[in-house]
């Protein structure tokens, strides 16, 4: 049947075959798409060849979107329809963000997340991200022919629950399956230590457009292991040229300025500061609209002077982290410069000073994030080349607690906590009869909430009136490899329960998605239906492939009784596939997801036990691939 | 082995309070290698589920088995005996005593930004907390005296916090030299 689509590129059945994976390093200034292709990370270039993707979305009024280089030019002429930077409003309210004055957009200030009100309509940086990751899947498939089975999207490590979540909702609502979540300093680790073999102490120093990173990992034989990571959401090098920008109106005494001079004087600072990476001193020259014209010529001593304390801001960050995994600078073996702000010749001086040694600069800090999120996103699709294999043991960036009395922070999984990571604490009721609890989620270091973020806030009802302190309510937290917070309460001696993903109070609820999606698809409704169908059926082929391969290596943990039912639940399902029936098909795949339960339990113990059994991880693989073949 | 076996057995190591951390590391990592929520990113939800449940337990395995005071607490548990760390205060008056003289010190050498004497401070409880924990690991491993151990870990609990907060005043110091 011409329905039945599944052996496209990409989506290919055999589980041996290549599958179409990406890396994409969603930056603030600039985005990146890489694959692995022979076994080598590669960058994919847009059609004329360049590697980056301005991160930047024009929004025009018949609803059309440019993205990149398009929209960039417009930066100065449509600056209120023109969205730059939006990864700094990602998971946030309009107070958190800096120099938000100086900033050209009508912003709308929505509980939780800040949006933009474009000519477009009001869009929140949710949907601004998505237009962005949406160019870099459709640059992905043109290059690759074919559908993306998934992709790993980096964050940056410093990034909390808020800007995750905003982040994963950006790939879904763009149609892309998200592998993981990468911490971007984790990512260029990944990519350095591949490439070098490197052994021992690393610290990843990650100066982005907008945020800055530090991580501190131990590499060894195949573990990358993050150690601890600090940084700042809000630090970056639009932080440089923001200063270039100030000393610029000083310097000029201006008066006040229209949004398009600001942002003209704006892109000059940023050319200033790229100018000065390789010259003694930058002319900045800006003719502006409203009549005068700005000559001034910006030195480097200034120029270090005008930023020394952003750069000693990263400092702090650096030894903060170094203390939590309880090194000193002399024992990190190298330093990995991530990042295009790092390309500063201040920000190399001032970390070659701090470790007493020059800092590494062999990989390009533009695209090493994007290499290593595309080796990851390999791994993690299955695509084994040769011996690669490594595992990555990662870390949250920021404690989580609980409100408690007096506005205080209980907290709960501290920072730098190995994830997957959960914690359960025990909390009774004050009053007597009390039948409910309010449960508020926070992240961050501080004692009172007040000072921290806010990430969810729900009630524990129907709890049985008793004596106060008599009811026991333990709240489980639980971080995934994601670093994505849920968050549940149970009473325990009656068994009320009560969870919660931790996302409506500042994200965008599963609702809007759905409406988002629906939205943008309106126009080709059956096209989305014809999508929907297809991913089922890809889904459920893989489910088949899945559970097949896994009953022809391990039928030996299950009775005859129990393969009789897991195989007539595969014959229902290859049944249903091929017809039209997308909700058939998906209860079909619950239907066999029920029936394998017990069987994934009893495998994961059998492979724990076997790996205990002194086998090598090495021996299991081979044995794994030569039992396919 | 499943998801309740206790964390020296997960580990395969014997159920005492000197372990062979190497031993441990490696069992961690072998252990990561085969559950960790990477090797089934592709896989189905409720695989995913419990290969998160697995790298969960390991993590929080690793974690209490690595430091010698959960390690301790973590043993006395398994033998039925539990801290009552909130409803049972009691301590030996000198114990007592001593805190105070020492908390005194180190509030002195924060206030006075006495760099040099918090170092100092924190070198001598770190030779004091070394022997206690000798003496903890033969109170657990060859007295086998639990009373004991007991009355020790609820000490180091409290020294152990003396440390953190000699370390904070150190950190908060470094940082206010490097704003200047």
């Amino acid at each position: 049947m011409a329905l039945f689509h599944i052996a496209e590129p990409g989506e290919s059945a055999a589980p041996h075959q290549h599958k179409l994976a990406v890396g994409i390093d969603l930056g603030t200034t600039n985005s990146l798409v890489a694959t692995v292709r022979s076994g080598m990370a590669v960058v994919l270039n847009d059609e004329q060849g360049r590697p980056l993707l301005p991160s930047i979305v024009r929004y025009l009024p018949d609803g059309q979107v440019e993205v990149g280089y398009g929209a960039q030019s417009w930066q100065a002429r449509d600056p209120k329809n023109t969205v730059v930077s939006v990864k700094r409003f990602m998971g946030r309210g309009r107070k958190d963000i800096a120099h938000v004055e100086s900033l050209p957009y009508d912003f709308v200030d929505e509980p939780g997340m800040v949006r933009v009100k474009t000519c477009a309509g009001v869009k929140s940086p949710v949907e601004v991200s998505a237009e962005i990751l949406k160019v870099a899947k459709a640059r992905a498939e043109a290059h690759l022919g074919g559908e993306l089975v998934g992709a790993v999207i980096t964050v940056p490590a410093y990034f909390d629950d808020a800007q995750r979540q905003a982040t994963k909702d950006a790939a879904r609502l763009a149609g892309i399956n998200v592998l993981r979540l990468l911490n971007e300093p984790t990512a260029a680790a990944i990519a350095y230590g591949l490439d070098n073999a490197a052994e021992g102490i690393y610290a990843v120093y990650d100066l982005g457009g907008g945020t800055f990173d530090i991580s501190i990992l131990k590499l060894s034989k195949g573990v990358f292991e993050v150690l601890a990571t600090g940084g700042d959401s809000a630090l970056g090098g639009d932080d440089f040229d923001q200063r270039i920008f100030c000393w610029v109106l000083e310097q000029a005494k201006l008066p006040p300025l229209s949004h398009e001079d600001a942002r003209l004087i704006m892109t000059r600072a940023r050319e200033a500061k790229e100018f000065l990476t390789s010259h003694a001193e930058a002319p900045i020259t800006v003719k502006l609209s409203s009549g005068p014209t700005i000559d001034l010529t910006l030195d480097v001593a200034t120029f270090a002077e005008i930023t020394r304390n952003l750069v000693t801001k990263t400092l702090q960050a650096v030894r903060k982290a170094l203390r939590d995994a309880g090194l000193r600078p002399e024992e990190v073996k190298g330093v990995v410069m991530v990042g295009g702000s790092t390309r500063v010749p201040q920000v190399q001086r001032a970390v070659a000073e701090f470790f007493g040694q020059e800092p590494l600069n062999n990989l390009d800090p533009d695209k090493v994030v994007a290499l290593g999120a595309a080796t990851q996103a390999n791994l993690l699709v299955g695509n084994k080349t040769g011996g690669d294999d490594w595992l990555l043991l990662d870390v949250i960036p920021l404690s989580l607690g609980l409100e408690t009395m007096g506005g205080l922070v209980e907290k709960v999984i501290p920072r730098n906590s190995t994830i997957p990571a959960a914690r359960a604490q025990d909390f009774t009721t004050f009053k007597d009869g009390q039948t409910a609890m309010a449960i508020h989620v926070v992240q961050g270091e501080r004692e009172l909430v007040s000072d921290c973020r806010s990430l969810a806030r729900f009630e524990l009802r129907g709890i049985p009136p008793m004596v106060a302190g008599a009811a026991r309510i333990r709240v489980t937290f639980q971080v995934d490899a994601d670093g994505l917070l849920a968050v549940s309460a149970r009473e325990q001696t009656t068994g009320v329960e009560s969870s919660i993903t931790v996302k409506p109070s500042y994200g965008l609820s599963d609702d809007e998605i759905a409406a988002m999606l629906k939205d943008s698809m309106s126009h080709a409704k059956d096209d989305a239906q014809r999508r929907a169908l297809k991913e089922a059926q890809v889904e459920a082929q893989r489910l088949i492939e899945a559970t097949q391969a896994a009953l022809k290596e391990d039928a030996h943990l299950l009775s005859a009784e129990e393969i009789a039912r897991i195989e007539a639940s595969i014959a229902k399902l290859q049944t249903l596939m091929l017809g039209d029936n997308r909700r058939h098909i998906n209860l079909a795949m619950d239907d066999l997801g029920y029936e394998t339960q017990e069987f994934a339990h009893r495998r994961m113990d059998q492979s724990v036990k076997r790996a205990l059994a002194g086998r090598k991880v090495d021996d299991l693989n081979t044995a794994e691939e030569g039992s396919q073949s | 082995m499943d998801l309740t076996t206790d964390f020296f057995s997960l580990f395969q190591l014997p159920r005492a309070f000197r372990i062979d951390l190497g031993e441990l590391d490696a069992r961690y990592r072998e252990i990561q290698a085969q559950v960790h929520p990477d090797r089934y990113a592709h896989a189905g939800e409720g695989v995913r589920r419990l290969s998160m449940q697995w790298a969960t337990r390991a993590n929080e395995g690793y974690l209490t088995l690595k430091k010698p005071l959960e390690r301790a607490k973590y043993l006395l548990h398994l033998a039925g005996h539990d801290l009552q760390a909130e409803s049972n205060t009691a301590m030996a008056p000198e114990f007592l005593m001593e805190q105070m003289e020492w908390r005194e010190a180190v509030m002195e050498a924060r206030s006075g930004g006495d760099h040099h004497e918090l170092e100092h401070l924190h070198h001598r409880l770190r030779q004091d907390l070394q022997g206690r924990y000798e003496e903890l690991a033969a109170l657990l491993d060859d007295k086998r005296d639990p009373e004991a151990a007991t009355e020790q870990v609820r000490r180091l609990m409290f020294l152990e916090k003396l440390l953190l907060e000699i370390d904070d005043a150190l950190a908060s110091l470094e940082d206010g030299e490097m704003d200047n």
